[in-house]
């Protein structure tokens, strides 16, 4: 046997081990998204950030979609870069002086007392520079996160997995993200008619010749969508009564705000945690409970629902690793915040962030073209 | 299946009914056209068919719609979505979600039905229609033909016994216009579905309708005959019916290849071509855009274009959507800067214009005239046109009474009717005299008695030395208006010429008197009406 054809049995082998190809389901992509954001925002290692987003990068490069929004990723980085170069160049101007080694003199002017913490100018440290680069960066990398899994599953295919009993609030957010596009080029078409009608388009005056038409037309469209919508059986055979409908949709709410509650605190690490993961856990269970009865009353069908099989459980896994990782303290990022050094890579929290990668080989392939 | 029992309709606030004492059954199976003038309450005759009206849009009505066997006085519209598919006059106003494949099972997951059969119906749908190659596509990338067809299939996959169609084709190109209607027929022949459709343009349509609603409005009854029937006597008629008329011919001919038949006899008596219409073109070039090149990133609108307007010339620019056609007419009004090559209107480059200056230079009618006005009432919007323009006070509302004759001054200009607010926006252009006038697709929603005056303004305003360019799929329109046809396509100038000999071959840009008589160049029924006897 010769190499080549042990080797093209072997990519054979693999390419019967990968999934067929098909779109995984949006809400693994969100919550692998999710776990990796989560993470950059517990370390402020120059190296590990950098890892996360490249990791977010390799993925998204594998597995984005063809729609146009799977230029997300590459677009909110580019943000990102401008949200870096903004922190850092507060700090340097108007930030708290850091002290250490003093890498040059801007010019200072003393604010008053009550300022007190504060410096326009003065002497410009190394740290300083280095950890509102830091911060920066975290933040850069939050938004590429987010960037990630919207060029993964756009989030009108994650409003598709809302549970029923939110129905009407996941039409109502499809129909506003489709609404303003159609504003942007209804407000261009009309600017360009005043313009032709000698008006001006800038100030009060044109303000006022633009926004009329332009909410008429808003409104003339939002008649027509409902009046739509109601022809196509929108509301139809409601079944519950209105008490009902409201009670659930109370519960709902109440348990999916008793999550964000319990979200924030645990992310925000201080010595609510505890009280952070019963209200995340407890806010969770009375949504999923609540959704799925109001659910299964509705009398509404889905066309094609995302499947959740083994693909989303190991995307699912790979996020909450990493996640993991930096939850439980190998973040390696010391309290004092970064010193004046180059940064030395943190071996094992390195070689765990690189499990975030691995979507990019499990998940199933995009669907090409047709 | 569809029964009309002394249908009297009345709005909140309204002094007379929409319609009175209507009564028709349209039986099953049957592609029943409605045709009436704008106004006339044709729209709200297909809204009490699914219960829109009056459950929807308030007002009263009187006596009895039964669809199917349902009654629309204790059915809403949602609960008739199972048996009545309705499409709107503009179906992206329409669409709920974002791609093709949801937006057609969004009926079905409102009605609840199991995912396979979801599936099965979704599957045919797109075949029916001609959508497979669309199904993933974002909706807001459709092109106007496919988005109507979308709109159609996303009713369709419910299976409703009846479908309602507000005209499906007025905003399409005739390639376009064709595809849906061969889609719309092959929905009769194929699945026995009745159909009610209205629409304007009858020289597109009369030849598949099974029969004809006629809704003359202002009160008169309402009939329902057979098309050659309702045709003989209604004065709302294609060129085809309208020569058929002049010529005599019975029966009366619905169809281009019927007419031609018919026309053989009368093709040996005309002269070989009809007399000259005194040309209003004078010498002097009102605009002129040479070598002009467009590009929008990679796609390049315009390659090099050259297009001359003489003063008192008509043009009509035509081309299917994405020609290039409206960013030609952007380029002649300076809203879009030329990649390269230069524009002149009259020795002025239309990007340096400013405000009064520009309108004074060149004026623009937007395929949608309600962009240009913004005040409350039609008197207010002429008297700031006569600010804008620095005219003398009541040169605009002048203008409007001699192109629409009598409007009310005091209703709100999205109150008046399609051809109404047509002709203020024309005469709100109009008030700053530009001796170079664009317009672009005037047609859309005018039924043939407004079209017929549009045509007498542009006449006027065109001997009065005014330049007119106008982009049209409208190929009637073109034909009755026009000195010559500048064909645009793929950004380039393919044809430019007299009308009568760019158009007389052209199996897509020919109206149909040209195509009756071929390879006579007679383009229009007046044409033909000079040299009868």
């Amino acid at each position: 046997m010769t190499l080549t054809s042990a080797e093209s049995g072997l990519t054979q082998r693999l390419r019967e081990l990968q999934p067929l190809p098909r779109l995984l389901h949006p809400g693994a992509w969100w919550v692998w998204a999710l776990c990796l954001a989560y993470s950059a925002m517990r370390t402020s290692d120059l190296v590990l950030l950098l890892t996360i987003a490249a990791v977010a990068g390799v993925v998204v490069s594998q597995r984005r979609g063809r729609a146009p929004w799977a230029n997300a990723y590459g677009l909110l980085l580019k943000l990102g870069l401008v949200t870096v170069a903004v922190t850092v160049l507060l700090q340097l101007l108007i930030g708290v002086r850091v002290p250490g080694h003093t890498l040059f003199t801007l010019p200072s002017v003393d604010l008053p007392h009550w300022l007190q913490g504060l410096s326009l100018g003065g002497p410009i440290t190394g740290e300083a520079v280095l950890n509102s680069f830091a911060a920066g960066l975290r933040l850069a990398v939050l938004i590429a996160c987010f960037g990630a899994a919207n060029a993964l599953a756009h989030p009108a295919r994650l409003v598709r997995i809302l549970p029923a009993a939110l129905y009407e609030v996941g039409v109502a957010i499809v129909v506003a993200m489709t609404f303003v596009p159609q504003l942007a080029e209804s407000v261009v078409r009309v600017r360009a008619a005043q313009r032709l009608r000698g008006r001006p388009i800038t100030g009060l005056r044109g303000l006022r010749g633009i926004a009329v038409p332009v909410l008429e037309e808003a409104l003339e469209r939002a008649i027509s969508l409902a009046a739509s919508m109601d022809s196509r059986g929108y509301g139809r055979r409601a079944g519950r009564s209105a008490v009902s409908r409201r009670v659930t949709n109370t519960l709902l709410l109440a348990g999916l705000g008793c999550a964000v509650v319990g979200t924030y605190q645990v992310i925000g690490g201080t010595d609510t945690r505890t009280l952070g993961v019963v209200l995340l856990v407890a806010g969770t269970l009375l949504a999923l409970a609540t959704g799925f009865l109001a659910g299964s009353r509705t009398g509404r069908t889905r066309y094609r629902p995302d499947r959740w099989g083994l693909p989303e459980w190991l995307v699912v896994a790979c996020g909450a690793a990493v996640a993991a990782t930096y939850t439980f303290g190998l973040h390696g990022a010391p309290p004092g915040g970064l010193p004046w050094a180059w940064p030395a890579l943190d071996t094992l929290p390195f070689m765990l962030t690189l499990v975030g990668a691995l979507p990019a080989a499990i998940a199933p392939p995009v669907p090409a073209a047709r | 299946m569809i029964d009309f029992d002394h249908v009297t309709v009345t709005y909140t606030d309204a002094l007379a009914p929409v319609l009175s004492d209507v009564t028709a059954h349209v039986p099953e199976g049957e592609l029943c056209l409605v045709v009436g003038g704008t106004g006339s309450g044709k729209s709200t005759l297909l809204g009490t068919v699914n219960g829109l009206v009056p459950h929807f849009t308030g007002g009263r009505l009187g006596g009895r719609v039964t669809v199917a066997g349902r009654d629309t006085r204790d059915h809403p519209p949602r609960e008739l979505a199972d048996v009545v598919g309705v499409v709107g006059q503009n179906p992206t106003a329409g669409f709920v979600t974002d791609t093709v494949e949801d937006e057609l099972a969004y009926t079905m997951e409102s009605l609840g039905l199991a995912p396979d059969v979801m599936r099965r119906r979704v599957e045919d749908t797109l075949d029916l229609l001609g959508l497979a190659d669309l199904r993933d596509r974002s909706l807001s990338t459709l092109s106007g033909g496919e988005a109507q067809r979308v709109a159609i299939g996303s009713v369709l996959t419910a299976h409703p016994k009846v479908l309602v169609l507000d005209e499906p084709t007025s905003a399409l190109d005739p390639a376009a216009a064709e595809d849906v209607l061969a889609a719309i027929q092959r929905l009769v022949h194929d699945l026995g579905l009745t159909v009610l459709m209205a629409e304007h343009r009858l020289e597109r349509v009369i030849q598949y309708a099974d029969s004809v609603l006629w809704v003359p409005g202002g009160g008169a009854p309402v009939e329902l005959d057979s098309p050659a029937a309702i045709m003989a006597r209604s004065p709302i008629a294609p060129p085809v019916v309208q020569l058929g008329r002049a010529a005599g011919w019975d029966p009366l001919p619905l169809t281009v290849r019927d007419a031609r038949r018919a026309a053989r006899g009368l093709a040996g008596t005309l002269p070989p071509a009809p007399p000259a219409a005194p040309s209003t073109a004078g010498d002097d070039l009102a605009a002129i855009a040479s070598a002009v090149v467009v590009r929008y990133g990679s796609v390049v609108a315009l390659r090099g274009v050259d297009v001359l307007l003489r003063a008192g010339e008509v043009v009509a620019l035509m081309g299917r959507n994405g020609a290039g056609k409206s960013s030609l007419l952007r380029v002649l009004t300076g809203l879009t800067r030329p990649t390269s090559g230069s524009v002149s209107l009259g020795g002025a480059d239309p990007r340096t214009l400013k405000g009064r200056e520009l309108i004074t230079h060149v004026g623009l009618v937007p395929q949608q005239p309600g962009d240009l006005l913004y005040c409350e009432t039609v008197a207010d919007e002429c008297a700031a046109a006569d600010r804008d323009a620095a005219a003398v006070e009541g040169t605009a509302a002048a203008l409007l009474a001699r192109i629409a004759g009598d409007v009310d001054l005091s209703l709100h200009p999205r109150d008046v009717s399609e051809g109404q607010r047509l002709a203020l926006a024309l005469a709100v252009v109009l008030t700053a005299a530009p001796p170079v006038l664009l317009l672009d697709e005037p047609t859309r929603g005018l039924d043939y008695p407004a079209k017929a005056r549009l045509v007498h303004v542009l006449r006027g305003l065109a001997a009065g030395g005014t330049a007119i360019l106008l982009a049209t799929h409208d190929v009637e329109l073109a034909a009755e208006v026009s000195d010559r046809t500048i064909v645009l396509a793929d950004g380039e100038v393919v044809a430019d010429g007299q009308s009568r000999e760019v158009v007389t071959h052209s199996p897509v840009f020919a109206p149909q008197v040209a195509k009756i008589l071929q390879p006579l160049p007679y383009l229009t029924v007046a044409d033909v009406l000079a040299v009868l006897p």
